[in-house]
């Protein structure tokens, strides 16, 4: 299990290496001169080489990536012309905009989708299942900015029951405006996670454990609950890992159609702009949470399954 | 990240016996009929409009629907009908491209890594798994941010992120028809490695990979409409659902139309292609996705 882990560990700060560099080489690979982008047409040679010196496009290359691997190291995302302040604090300000976004749209998602895989396993084939399966499949196709479209359309603009735009203040007001975004995060979610939880549940159903608890005459709700759903649960607790690279691409749109703040509204704010800096440092955040999560539900998956320790 | 190495020695396809299945499955066939309107649109859409899809002023701005604007106009006064039809064009020509070579690269880099030296093969795998950290959408603006907002943009982001899954399935199933006996033994009679992955190798990765692309081409569309949506993909004034959605949204409580006209086709077009590719995937190939 330790080798395992300090491979798995070297493994993923390799892939961060790595996926820095390449960032790195394909902002400097742009045909023209960032500086000059920056500055617009007008701008004169003297602004544009104080601005090289400021950006620290003067140096040699090398010197530049080692320059920004020793601040990344430091917490140091580099600097933003634009807005005069430190990518850090740009990305860290938005960053737990995003966060609350994910957690409460898995969170929703779980709390719905297990019940529903589990009585779906238990009635299989039911009227129930089928239509959850169908509905499963339908809310996973449809991509989360139509559903926020649309969702944005009947609740907040036609009903008028629940606020279109932004974040809110407070506690119960940052709730209310998690609503509408959360669904339309959460929706495809339920889909998935209920089809895992259905999946697990009928192998798990199959045991010997679960038949011999049946024999005892044990009603099968509790069966459900007490012997099974420890089990049931594992490969949903798993890929939730994976799963927040698509989380965090979902939360970039949701962000935008209900003008949340965000580190996905910071991205495209700052792609439209040509904000090179910030949309390096907020991708780099995004990629260093996803290898990170990934990572997390490899040992995790590891740690319960010894059989996937041999394979790396 | 860590792969689950399942040895598949042989998926011989039978197509008769899963065409009868595939008649069965209700969704499946949904799905077809929704692909092929989608197809049959796409390919004689100049027929079917009713005015210049980018002609600006062939009516009354963000006009209701009516006979003569079956969807009513956009802000700038464009049929919207005639904008959905021919932007039905955009999506299939991006996902036919950017799949269709990222399938090419994939194929043979994953043939390289599993049948190649070990080192390649970790090499290869590190590149694969790096790509695939990058987050989807954020990695696309990040490239659109670079490259320009355009139609080609998109295509190559779309190639790039897609090509590491199938790579890595080829890979997988490459090695574990390396070691398979009929393998040995052909190699035994002196056949060479370019004899070995074209008529062994390749007849039995090309199904499930075929398979494996007919389910990302809804999540291609998303991707596409997604940037489109964001002003990240297709440049005005090319009809695109995306930018429709986009202009409607912009107009959400004067002409809920507008929004209502660009997001039935995205719908329709994703649910489609799921429907199909889960239906092939069932039918063909039911524990694919477990090799990823």
């Amino acid at each position: 299990m330790w080798l395992y882990l300090l491979k798995r560990l070297a493994l993923a700060i390799a892939i961060i290496a790595i996926a820095v560099t390449l960032l790195f080489l394909m902002i400097r690979a742009v045909p023209g001169d960032p500086a000059a982008i920056l500055l617009g047409p007008r701008a004169t040679p003297e602004m544009k080489a104080q601005l090289h010196h400021q950006m620290g496009l003067d140096k040699p290359l090398v010197v530049q990536i080692t320059t920004f691997f020793g601040g990344l190291l430091r917490g140091d995302l580099g600097f933003d012309v634009f807005g005069q302040k430190p990518v850090a604090d740009i990305v860290f300000e938005q960053l737990p905009y995003t966060i609350e976004l994910v957690l409460f749209s898995i969170f929703w998602a779980v709390v719905v989708a297990v019940p529903l895989g589990c009585y779906s396993a238990m009635r299989r084939n039911s009227l129930v299942d089928q239509v959850v399966g169908v509905v499963a499949v339908a809310t996973l196709a449809i991509p989360s900015f139509v559903m926020a479209v649309y969702a944005l359309l009947f609740f907040a603009v036609t009903l008028r029951w629940l606020p279109a735009i932004g974040a809110g203040d407070g506690f119960w007001d940052g709730l209310v405006h998690l609503i509408l975004p959360g669904f339309a995060i959460g929706i495809g979610w339920v889909g998935y996670i209920s089809r895992l939880v259905r999946a697990s549940m009928l192998e798990v159903l199959g045991e010997n454990h679960i038949r011999m608890a049946r024999a005892f005459g044990i009603s099968e709700w509790r069966i459900v609950a007490r012997y099974a759903m420890p089990l049931a649960i594992l490969p949903t607790v798993t890929i939730l890992g994976v799963g927040i690279a698509w989380l965090l691409s979902s939360a970039v749109f949701i962000e935008v159609v209900f003008a949340r703040p965000g580190i996905g509204a910071l991205i495209v704010n700052a792609v439209t702009a040509r904000n090179y800096p910030v949309v390096m440092g907020a991708v780099l955040v995004t990629t260093i949470l996803i290898v990170a999560a990934t990572t997390l539900s490899d040992l995790i998956n590891a740690f319960l399954d010894p059989r996937t320790r041999e394979k790396l | 990240m860590a792969s689950v190495e399942t040895t598949r020695p042989e998926t011989n396809v039978a197509i008769g016996p899963g065409l009868q299945q595939f008649r069965k499955n209700r969704l499946g066939m949904l799905g077809a009929a929704l692909v092929t309107l989608i197809t049959a649109i796409a390919i004689f859409a100049p027929l079917m409009i009713m005015h210049d899809p980018v002609r600006i002023m062939v009516g009354p701005r963000l006009a209701d629907p009516s006979l003569h604007y079956l969807l009513g106009t956009d802000q700038l006064g464009r049929d919207t009908f005639s904008r959905i039809i021919m932007g039905s064009r955009i999506p299939l020509l991006v996902a036919f491209v950017s799949l269709g070579s990222s399938l090419a690269v994939g194929l043979v880099l994953g043939l390289i890594a599993g049948f190649g030296p070990r080192w390649l093969d970790n090499l290869l795998v590190l590149f694969f798994d790096t790509i695939r950290s990058f987050p989807g959408i954020i990695f696309a603006l990040a490239m659109v941010a670079l490259l320009g907002p355009s139609l080609a943009s998109v295509i190559l982001v779309i190639a790039i992120t897609s090509m590491p899954i199938y790579a890595r399935v080829v890979r997988t199933q490459t090695e574990a028809l390396r070691s398979s006996e009929y393998v040995a033994a052909e190699r035994s009679m002196g056949a060479g490695t370019t004899r070995i992955l074209a008529v062994h190798v390749l007849p039995n990765v090309i199904g499930p990979l075929l398979i494996l692309v007919s389910m990302d081409v809804p999540a291609v569309i998303a991707v596409e409409a997604g940037l489109s949506f964001l002003g990240m993909g297709v440049r005005p004034p090319t009809p695109d659902w995306g930018a429709i959605l986009n202009d409607g949204f912009n107009y959400i409580d004067k002409a809920p139309w507008l929004v209502i006209a660009g997001g039935i086709p995205i719908v329709l077009a994703t649910l489609g292609f799921t429907f199909l590719g889960e239906a092939l995937r069932e039918i063909f190939d039911p524990k694919l996705r477990k090799d990823l």
